[in-house]
């Protein structure tokens, strides 16, 4: 073990996996320099053949993803900032998404995407969506969202090693905390959650950056007796809607974190599944905390006031209590 | 050296006879089942345009990538695709090359280097851009050729490809059929400059060519694919010609009034490339009428096993519609 922020972590993933099969490519806008850190040193040790700076043109290096994916490479391509995801659409909903659907299976796409995603640096409207619901929807992508470093190394593998298209996002408004990351090998599988922290009282789901300040907010109310059950789903494509149910029918109470716009936030499609799948559990309203839809304001205060925060998740905590009694 | 078109032996230039013509009796059993209402979905057909695709595919083989259009079956069948299960994929069949779950807009067969059809105006070149990428690092030769029309030309991923394609040196073969119309516009109401010319400012050449005629586009290709295969990357072909059906069949029943001249279309009918690579064929006594006729009996046959295949071929059965999303599914 030792104490690692996640763009290390990230780092050492890359690395490693790099490393291990030779088949793989990896591309991108200036990830020789690393905007991020996270491609850092990857040039250097793996040689200009396999990792390469890209101009920039989003359309194109999505779609070569897919290319050389079909071709019988693996593939790395990082899109940096989430909101560029947008300009290389086409190549991502179109190609990557349906080509292994549309030919009956005749291939498999293995690419992993990296961007960042999410606000809470100042970066403005367009450097700052959340964009992981508009991923989720579209099927054939698989959409992978670590909170702590030591998740981000073991999905980031485990991403990299699976023979279909990942999105691997890193939460913007994360910060740079590190966390306890294991010396030894290890994968952390796709579509399986981890119980954060457990509780009886009242289940909370939160998604990738969102993990942190709902665990804050667990520990504040620990002190008043309530328990808090911390869900972090890892990865909301797949989802392991076991974990999220299984807390759900145990405390009866369910809300829902999630960086991203209320219309169709991500935490809209959990809040229904369990709806669906656990009313009979439920004994409060499902609530879901998420950032009104607005995009997100530049200034620290303003941007502070619609991302989800600890304040307004033990609101919704409190809202769900005041139901039906306590278990 | 390169080779030269005029100087092929007689059975290439035969083997490119009978290829086109297997693409146009195909697609003129398809233009037969739409006008009879029997085809699930739109179909674009290639018709006039089949020396582009065999004159080019002519130098590749399973191991060459192409990427290909919603106008794709002639570039499928140039590749080597089969015929039977591109029907039976038009048909919605079981069978199809894609199980029913892409058909006439997504053939493709992996097995034959073609990546496939693509429903996105210019989605393919990215694509082959890719597929050039992942050849140029296996280091075996191989190429990568994406066939796109006049109006794909004016999306920006062409000059996003010719500008990283030139950069690294891909093994990439640009073909751009130019057919005359984007959809219904024609090219120049929508298109400045000439196609071909975009390539220059990116260092690649570029070749325009009389795309009804296949030698010459054989020869086109010849250069591009051997340049690719060289190591000294990318070219694009401009090749010229013309859509003598509609952009999609059934075209008539929603457009209000014409978009082209039928004389137009009629003066192209007599530079359909098959006829005029059989004037070739006498006129240099490199085959008899009577070869060329054997040669259309065989195609009718094949075609005709075809649509006995593609039409016996069983529906997809609705429990498995969900299909083949991932390839590591949970
Ligand atoms: C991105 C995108 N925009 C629009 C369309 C609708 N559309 C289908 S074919 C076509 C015309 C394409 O013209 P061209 O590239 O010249 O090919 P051609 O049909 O002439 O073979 C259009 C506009 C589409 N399929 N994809």
């Amino acid at each position: 073990m030792a104490r690692k922020r996640m763009i290390q972590a990230m780092n050492e993933a890359l690395h490693e996996e790099m490393e291990r099969d030779p088949s793989i490519v990896l591309f991108g806008e200036d990830v020789k320099a690393s905007l991020f850190g996270d491609t850092k040193g990857l040039w250097k040790r793996f040689g200009p053949e396999r990792v390469r700076d890209t101009p920039i043109c989003e359309t194109l290096i999505a779609g070569m993803a897919v290319g050389a994916a079909a071709a019988g490479r693996r593939v790395i391509c990082h899109m940096m900032f989430g909101n560029f995801v947008y300009t290389g659409m086409d190549a991502i909903a179109n190609q990557a998404a349906k080509l292994r659907f549309m030919t009956n299976g005749q291939i498999k796409l293995p690419i992993t995407f990296i961007a960042v995603s999410g606000g809470g640096r100042s970066a403005a409207a367009q450097h700052s969506d959340a964009i992981h619901p508009v991923l989720a929807n579209l099927g054939g992508i698989k959409v992978v969202m670590p909170s702590s470093p030591a998740d981000a190394k073991g999905l980031l593998k485990a991403a990299i090693r699976d023979d279909d298209p990942v999105f691997f996002l890193q939460a913007a408004g994360r910060g740079g905390e590190p966390g306890e990351v294991p010396a030894d090998e290890y994968l952390v599988p796709l579509g399986e959650a981890c119980v954060r922290r457990p509780g009886r009282d009242v289940t909370v789901v939160a998604i990738g950056s969102m993990v942190r300040p709902a665990l804050k907010c667990a520990e504040a109310l620990e002190g008043e007796g309530i328990e808090v059950e911390v869900i972090d789903p890892r990865t909301i494509v797949p989802l392991d809607l076991d974990t999220i149910l299984g807390s759900v029918r145990k405390t009866g109470r369910l809300v829902v974190v999630d960086e991203a716009r209320d219309t169709c936030s991500f935490a809209s499609h959990i809040a229904a599944l369990a709806a669906e799948h656990a009313f009979d559990a439920l004994r409060a309203p499902i609530r879901r905390v998420t950032v009104p839809d607005c995009a997100i304001p530049f200034a620290p205060v303003l941007e502070r006031a619609v991302l989800p925060s600890v304040e307004r998740i033990e609101e919704a905590i409190r809202r769900t209590l005041k139901h039906g009694g306590r278990s | 050296m390169n080779a030269i078109a005029t100087n092929l032996p007689r059975e290439e230039l035969l083997a490119m006879y009978e290829r086109m013509l297997l693409i146009r009796l195909v697609e003129e059993q398809l233009a037969r089942d739409c006008a009879a209402g029997k085809l699930p979905g739109p179909v674009h057909l290639y018709v006039g345009e089949e020396a582009i695709a065999v004159g080019v595919c002519r130098h590749l083989d399973d191991r060459d990538w192409i990427t290909s259009t919603h106008r794709g079956h002639g570039h499928f069948l140039a590749k080597g695709g089969d015929p039977a299960r591109m029907l039976a994929e038009i048909y919605g069949r079981a069978s199809g090359i894609c199980g029913g779950f892409g058909g006439s807009m997504h053939v493709a067969d992996f097995s034959k280097g073609i990546i496939g059809a693509n429903g996105v105006v210019g989605g393919g070149i990215a694509l082959a851009a890719g597929a050039a990428l992942a050849a140029q690092l296996d280091g075996d030769g191989r190429v990568a050729v994406a066939f796109f029309g006049d109006g794909a030309a004016n999306q920006g991923v062409l000059a996003e490809a010719l500008n990283v394609a030139a950069l690294w040196k891909l093994p990439l073969v640009l073909v751009c059929e130019n057919n005359g119309f984007s959809e219904f516009s024609p090219t120049a109401t929508v298109t400045s400059g000439r196609i071909v010319e975009r390539a220059r400012p990116f260092g690649v050449p570029g070749i325009e060519v009389d795309g009804n005629d296949v030698l010459a586009v054989w020869q086109a290709a010849h250069v591009a694919v051997r340049r690719a295969r060289a190591g000294e990357g990318p070219t694009l072909i401009e090749a010229l010609t013309y859509r003598t059906r509609g952009h999609v069949e059934y075209e008539v029943t929603f457009l209000s009034e014409p978009y082209r001249d039928e004389a137009e279309v009629e003066a192209w009918k007599h530079k359909d490339p098959i006829p005029r690579l059989a004037s070739y064929l006498f006129e240099h006594e490199l085959a008899h009428p009577e070869e060329l006729h054997a040669i259309e009996e065989r195609v009718a046959q094949i075609v005709a096993e075809a649509v006995r295949f593609a039409e016996n071929a069983p529906e997809p059965d609705p429990a498995g519609a969900r299909g083949h999303m991932f390839a590591n599914p949970r």
